[in-house]
């Protein structure tokens, strides 16, 4: 049932080729022939992460941990900075202005108290490691992105539900439309789709 | 599917893992039988019934707030030695509730519990709508509830701050992280099944908000790469965060120095008790829904008797814990500790502490017996029992203390009002209708996750998921098309 994609998109409007797969076996060679096929423009759309699939496509670790091990030091920081402010500061901006905290003597506890701060101070840690996290993932992921060529193509739609598409993008430096049609039939899909930008 | 005959998987084979999504051998129909309850056009009368019980019950709770706000907090039972009350022990009943669902989303992901994944979802649902009943209570508790900006560091015209040093903001910090944290967690899982649900909608209006909430998912390894990523990042954040919680809940009690109150045990004690009732109450939600919305197939008798075994684990961690505090207040040789245990037990409570003894440290170990572990009507009354038993644990730990102190003469009894009941039993309303547009609107099992657990979903063919043999795959294999 494969289509003959040239027909369908002018090139000009020709986003890239999908080859459509039903097994992860079949995504997963696909990906590591892909790879090995020298084409750098490319992704797999999945319905769930197959295991060791973004290996085989050769991604590279994310840098997401080191986002996120900043994230928790500023939490951190932060915490300490609020707590010791609020509670114990008193200085003088440039000898004139007095700042000063919320000094309230408890039983005679110090005002700075380090063990107290604790709690707060990895709370915070906490807070801000995992909104990086999660930021930082839509950030990396160019999350929210409400259009694309893969969401517009009706025939990706079960890309969210059972199917496994191989997407060569035409921007590829080694795209050539009938190269790579006759490359993805070897990959043995189901079909192959073109896709309109 | 529901109709072919569920086998039974809770057997134990060691050379074998157990099967935990019966029934299916493919992605296609895993879809179909999750979101089978979101995309019917009507859901079941027991539905609709259950929302407008819910709805009433949420109704009386915004009903009996307006009237606390306006007349006082005189219309509750809290008095002079009991200042604390009723919504102390709904604050701190509700955040336990709130445990199982981070714990099973973090704690047995890192441990690599695969059965987790058919009941992170609303285990993570169920917490966060536990947290925002159990932040209700102290909200309202504070008096003047208008004033309850003050519990966060907000730069005022009064040079005023909030006290650090103070447990009680303490709790503020780590109840409102552990909120955002399980709201992010559970909002990043649910991604990509909204993601599922908008490209099967079948309506412009669903399309366009399932399209919004999944922010344009489209499934791209590249960033399921990251995504896993930042999933792994958020559950060894989530693990030592869930522990966390609680200890400082309990430290709102052990820092200060009433007996009964101030002692080393209450934090691991509060977590273990937390992680008791959280389950308790995945399992009471976690029966009717998987007959009402036919998720059988997912939540299998086998999950179920895995949760079985945590309760009862973490049952008796909790009647240790009831059996040590009465050691120490003996061996203390402390007179005032030892008046307030044999207070608890003897005195004019008595029959609240022995509630909570029969509930949570006798019932649950009728789960050592497996006939119990996967008898679903066990389970159920069993599950109840634990929740009430834990809430009666918060009464008696907060009430006993304040009510009979150190001099009898600074003595009262506490007895709640009629508002004191209702808004309790309202915040089960908020509770349940929160959940039931959750199971309604939104996917109620991670689809995603589960596709990936299933034998079919290894791009090596071996299915490791249930055979760790590969030389047995194809004998397992064959066996599965039989139990089909």
């Amino acid at each position: 049932m494969s289509e003959v994609p040239s027909t369908t998109v002018a090139r000009d409007d020709l986003f890239g080729l999908a080859a459509e797969f039903t097994t992860t076996p079949g995504i997963y060679h696909a990906a590591e022939k892909t790879r090995a096929a020298g084409y750098t423009w490319f992704d797999c759309n999945v319905p769930f992460p197959v295991h060791g699939l973004d290996r085989a496509m050769g991604v590279k670790m994310t840098i997401l941990p080191v986002f996120v091990f900043f994230g928790g030091l500023t939490g951190l920081i932060l915490a300490c900075i609020l707590q010791v402010f609020t509670n114990s500061l008193q200085i003088d901006l440039w000898a004139l202005v007095p700042v000063v905290g919320y000094q309230f003597e408890v039983s005679g506890k110090p005002l700075i108290g380090p063990a107290a701060f604790v709690p707060v101070a990895f709370e915070m840690t906490v807070l801000f490691s995992a909104l990086t996290a999660v930021f930082g993932t839509f950030f990396l992921n160019k999350l929210p992105m409400f259009y694309h060529p893969v969401l517009k193509c009706p025939q990706l739609a079960r890309a969210t539900d059972d199917r496994f598409y191989l997407v060569i993008e035409a921007k590829d430096p080694k795209f050539s439309l009938a190269e790579v049609e006759a490359f993805l039939h070897t990959l043995e899909p189901e079909s192959v789709i073109a896709l309109e930008k | 599917m529901t109709t072919l005959p569920l086998k039974d998987n809770t057997g134990e084979n060691p050379s074998q893992r157990a099967q935990l999504i019966l029934n299916h051998t493919s992605f296609g129909s895993v879809t179909d039988d999750i979101l089978k309850g979101n995309e019917c056009p009507k859901p079941p009368r027991s539905w609709y019934i259950a929302l407008a019980i819910s709805f009433s019950m949420m109704s009386m709770l915004g009903v009996m707030i307006g009237y606390l706000i306006f007349t006082g907090v005189g219309v509750w039972g809290n008095n002079n030695p009991v200042a604390w009350g009723y919504p102390i022990v709904n604050f701190v009943f509700w955040v336990g509730i709130g445990h199982a669902g981070t714990l099973i989303s973090a704690i047995l992901f890192l441990f690599r519990q695969k059965w987790r994944t058919a009941i992170n979802r609303f285990a993570e649902a169920m917490t966060i709508f536990a947290v925002i009943c159990a932040g209700t209570f102290p909200g309202i508790h504070i008096g003047r509830a208008w004033l309850a900006y003050w519990l966060f560091p907000i730069p005022n015209q009064m040079d005023m701050w909030p006290q650090f040093r103070s447990p009680l903001l303490w709790d503020v910090f780590a109840v409102g992280t552990y909120f955002t944290v399980s709201l992010l967690f559970w909002y990043l899982g649910m991604i990509p099944d909204l993601a599922t649900m908008r490209d099967r909608a079948n309506s412009k209006v669903k399309a366009i908000a399932y399209g919004i909430a999944s922010l344009g998912w489209r499934g791209s390894m590249r960033h399921w790469h990251r995504y896993e990523r930042a999933y792994l990042l958020l559950a060894a954040l989530a693990t030592p965060l869930v522990l966390s919680v609680h200890s400082v809940v309990s430290f709102d009690f052990a820092v200060s120095q009433l007996p009964g109150w101030h002692t080393t045990i209450f934090p691991p004690y509060f977590v273990a008790g937390a992680i008791f009732s959280g389950f308790a109450m995945v399992m009471t939600l976690a029966i009717p829904a998987r007959e009402l919305w036919g998720l059988k197939n997912f939540i299998t008798t086998r999950h179920l008797e895995n949760m079985c075994k945590v309760v009862l684990l973490t049952g008796s961690m909790v009647g240790y814990a009831y059996s040590m505090e009465f050691f120490i207040a003996w061996y203390s040789g402390e007179i005032y500790e030892s008046f307030t245990f044999i207070n608890r037990a003897f005195g004019p409570y008595g029959w609240a502490y022995w509630i909570m003894v029969s509930c949570n440290v006798i019932t649950p170990q009728i789960f050592w017996f497996k006939k119990a572990r996967t008898n679903i009507v066990i389970i159920f009354i069993a599950s109840l029992l634990v929740n009430v038993g834990m809430w009666f644990e918060r009464f008696v730990i907060v009430v006993t203390s304040l009510a009979n102190d150190f001099l009898p003469s600074s003595w009262g009894m506490y007895e709640p009002t009629y508002v004191d009941v209702l808004t309790f039993l309202g915040s089960f309303g908020l509770f349940m209708t929160f959940f039931l547009l959750f199971i309604r609107y939104l996917p109620v099992l991670a689809i995603a996750e589960l596709k990936a657990i299933m034998p079919e979903a290894d791009p090596h063919g071996h299915g490791h998921s249930y055979n760790e043999m590969e030389g047995e795959t194809d004998a397992s294999a064959k066996e599965m098309e039989e139990g089909e």
